[in-house]
């Protein structure tokens, strides 16, 4: 059978198939239908300074190959996930990938600082940006350079050793301008793409289908904009390593990812239509390898041929 | 809960308006209770992704085959239309038994079904259990008119007292569920309330229920996207205890100027997952007037209980708002 370990950042991993942040939750529920030590991690839901209560209902439509979504990061805090989901994670032998989220750079840097003294047995640190910047207007931090350099090396600073990466918006002009804002600012891998912007309108109400009105899109929908992501990302910065996600459903899909440049991939939305996709996935790359004679998942990333 | 392919054992219609399949799932026949719900897959390829839930209509553990669970369903959208092309034989996705049923009574009991539309499902299958286990079931069934009522010649059947009510008065006297209400607990001596149906009805039955003292389980109609608890869209605002550490903490820090004003309460208010903490609560729990958001006619087949119109009123039914594209 096909190895399936990978080298992600320096850490040995399973298989390079983890599960994506904000649909697997802290790993409760998913662990009914999936053996967390089978993942190659789990992407724990953001978690905050204090706890959020999120957003009003409804928080999301189906839209078409995909869903939109306005959760408002609903979570229980760093606290709750140091004592409670961590132990817990650690002791059913899962890699964990915490992710952070925030309002003010000072936030990012304050739960870094409790990741520091109480994140002992953390694989690597998601950093969530998609969250507006109460100190600019409310724009994304992902959404712009100075933002995005100005969360990673206030995280870096906090967690001098901790593996960082952040997850980057594709609603922007250039992802790789970020991208690069983002290494410059001390990432050591990034995670492609966070969901894209989106709206959906129910004309019988004449009224937005999200209480929160704008929402994020995720789904097979997406898949296109993210594998194009991450193969710009790969080519500009072949060494960095990218954990693909956007729509991932099926072992061809994650193959697209591993490709076009992804060192990993992460099951998404997938997660709630088929609760142990990521499993299928995993099954379905190492059945490719097989037949396509691959000792190793690492042979194929970036194999994309797009000359000749 | 798990994961099934269940095979179509047979599909009916009640009356002109609802479907009805009967799929052979033995394991989730088995472990299913009323007021819990199926997550079904409505199709092939990735047009429309998710899973519809239903709550489950009626389980039949005896006879031929191991374990069958029927749903029932009205045309909705995409999903609801695939499963209506449904014939026996073919394969269904489930995923299953998902969420927390309605709890029994513990010694013999007065119960009151109070159903509206399809979100009287979950109260025949409650009946049948009720009824095995002793207690007196008396049923109020509404809808807006005859056709949406989901079959009222069962309900008289297994109720010792049955009302049928219709607003347009097509069908049993004409109204809505609460303007009989009232006098049904006094001449039924009811000791607990079971309901389902759209928010405000849910809403009502609660307020009438309370003020009599009795308690009342709603079984909540929230879109869902998951159904197991990670996608936190299902959510209903809901009145709970804050821990008691907590207490003590945030009475210690007394002083604090930032601290929310609804701390100085043993009640907080947090967003409950439908899915896992629900889809039946305590109706004096549930903080209504947060609920009333419309939900577009196309996403309400994404609402378990059956596919009641989720927070419309009954008005807002499907024949007036068929759903797009089908």
């Amino acid at each position: 059978m096909a190895d399936l370990s990978i080298k992600l950042a320096g850490h040995e991993l399973r298989t390079p198939v983890l599960v994506a942040s904000g649909t697997f939750g802290a790993g409760r529920e998913g662990s009914l239908f999936v053996p967390l030590n089978q993942l190659g991690g789990i992407i724990v839901k953001s978690t905050t300074l204090t706890p959020w209560k999120g957003k009003p209902t409804p928080r999301m439509c189906e839209t078409p190959s995909g869903m939109l979504n306005a959760i408002g990061i609903q979570n229980k805090g760093i606290d709750h996930f140091i004592s409670t989901d961590l132990p817990w994670l650690l002791k059913k032998d899962a890699a964990v990938f915490a992710s952070i989220a925030g309002n003010t750079v000072d936030e990012y840097v304050k739960i870094a600082d409790k990741l520091r003294t109480g994140g002992r047995g953390i694989t690597g640190v998601e950093i969530n940006i998609s969250c507006p910047n109460l100190e600019d207007r409310n724009n994304m931090f992902s959404h712009s350079t100075e933002s995005t350099a100005a969360v990673v090396a206030a995280v870096r600073k906090a967690l001098p050793k901790a593996t960082l990466f952040p997850k980057l918006s594709p609603n922007v002009t250039s992802i790789t301008e970020i991208a690069g804002a983002a290494i410059e600012a001390g990432a050591d891998g990034l995670s492609l793409i966070n969901t894209l912007f989106g709206m959906a309108i129910d004309v019988e109400h004449r009224r937005p289908k999200l209480a929160g009105v704008t929402g994020g899109l995720s789904g097979p929908a997406i898949r296109p904009v993210a594998v194009r992501a991450v193969w710009e990302i790969h080519n500009e910065w072949p060494h960095i390593p990218i954990i693909g996600q956007g729509g991932i459903s099926n072992a061809e899909d994650a193959l697209e990812f591993i490709l076009a440049g992804a060192s990993a991939i992460a099951v998404g939305t997938a997660n709630f239509v088929n609760p142990r996709a990521s499993l299928d996935v995993t099954k379905g790359i190492s059945e490719y390898m097989d037949s396509n004679h691959v000792a190793s998942v690492t042979e194929l990333v970036g194999a994309v041929k797009t000359e000749g | 809960m798990l994961l099934a392919r269940g095979e179509v054992l047979g599909h009916k219609k009640y009356g002109e308006h609802y479907h009805s399949l009967t799929i052979v799932a033995p394991e989730i026949g088995e472990k299913i209770e009323p007021g819990q719900f199926v997550h079904v897959r409505c199709g092939e390829g990735s047009a429309h992704i998710l899973r519809r839930p239903f709550s489950v209509y009626r389980v039949h553990k005896r006879g031929g085959w191991a374990s069958t669970i029927e749903i029932v369903f009205d045309i909705r959208g995409a999903g609801t239309e695939y499963l209506s092309r449904l014939r026996p034989h073919m394969i269904v996705d489930l995923v299953g038994p998902l969420g927390r049923g309605f709890a029994l009574p513990k010694g013999r009991a007065h119960c009151l079904l109070v159903g509206g539309g399809i979100g009287a499902a979950p109260l025949f299958f409650l009946a049948d259990d009720l009824r095995n286990e002793g207690h007196r079931v008396d049923v109020i069934l509404g809808a807006r008119s005859n056709r949406m009522l989901l079959n009222p010649i069962e309900v008289r059947r297994l109720a010792s007292v049955a009302r049928v009510v219709t607003e347009d008065g097509s069908t049993g006297e004409q109204g809505r569920v609460t303007d009989v209400l009232e006098e049904t607990i006094d001449r039924c001596d009811t000791e607990i309330i079971y309901t389902c149906g759209p928010h405000p009805m849910l809403e009502a039955v609660t307020k009438i229920g309370v003020d009599h003292k009795l308690p009342v389980q709603v079984a909540v109609e929230e879109l869902m996207a998951c159904g197991y608890g990670v996608c936190m869209t299902c959510v209903i605002p809901l009145k709970v205890k804050k821990p008691s550490k907590d207490r003590g903490r945030r009475r210690r820090a007394g002083g604090n100027a930032n601290a929310p004003k609804e701390d100085e309460s043993d009640e907080e208010v947090t967003y409950a997952r439908s899915c896992t903490e629900g889809p039946v609560f305590n109706g004096a729990s549930v903080v209504w007037n947060g609920t009333a958001e419309p939900v577009a006619p196309d996403q309400a087949e994404l609402s378990p209980g059956g596919l009641a119109v989720a927070h419309g009123s009954l008005e807002d039914s499907a024949d007036e708002h068929p759903p797009p594209g089908n």
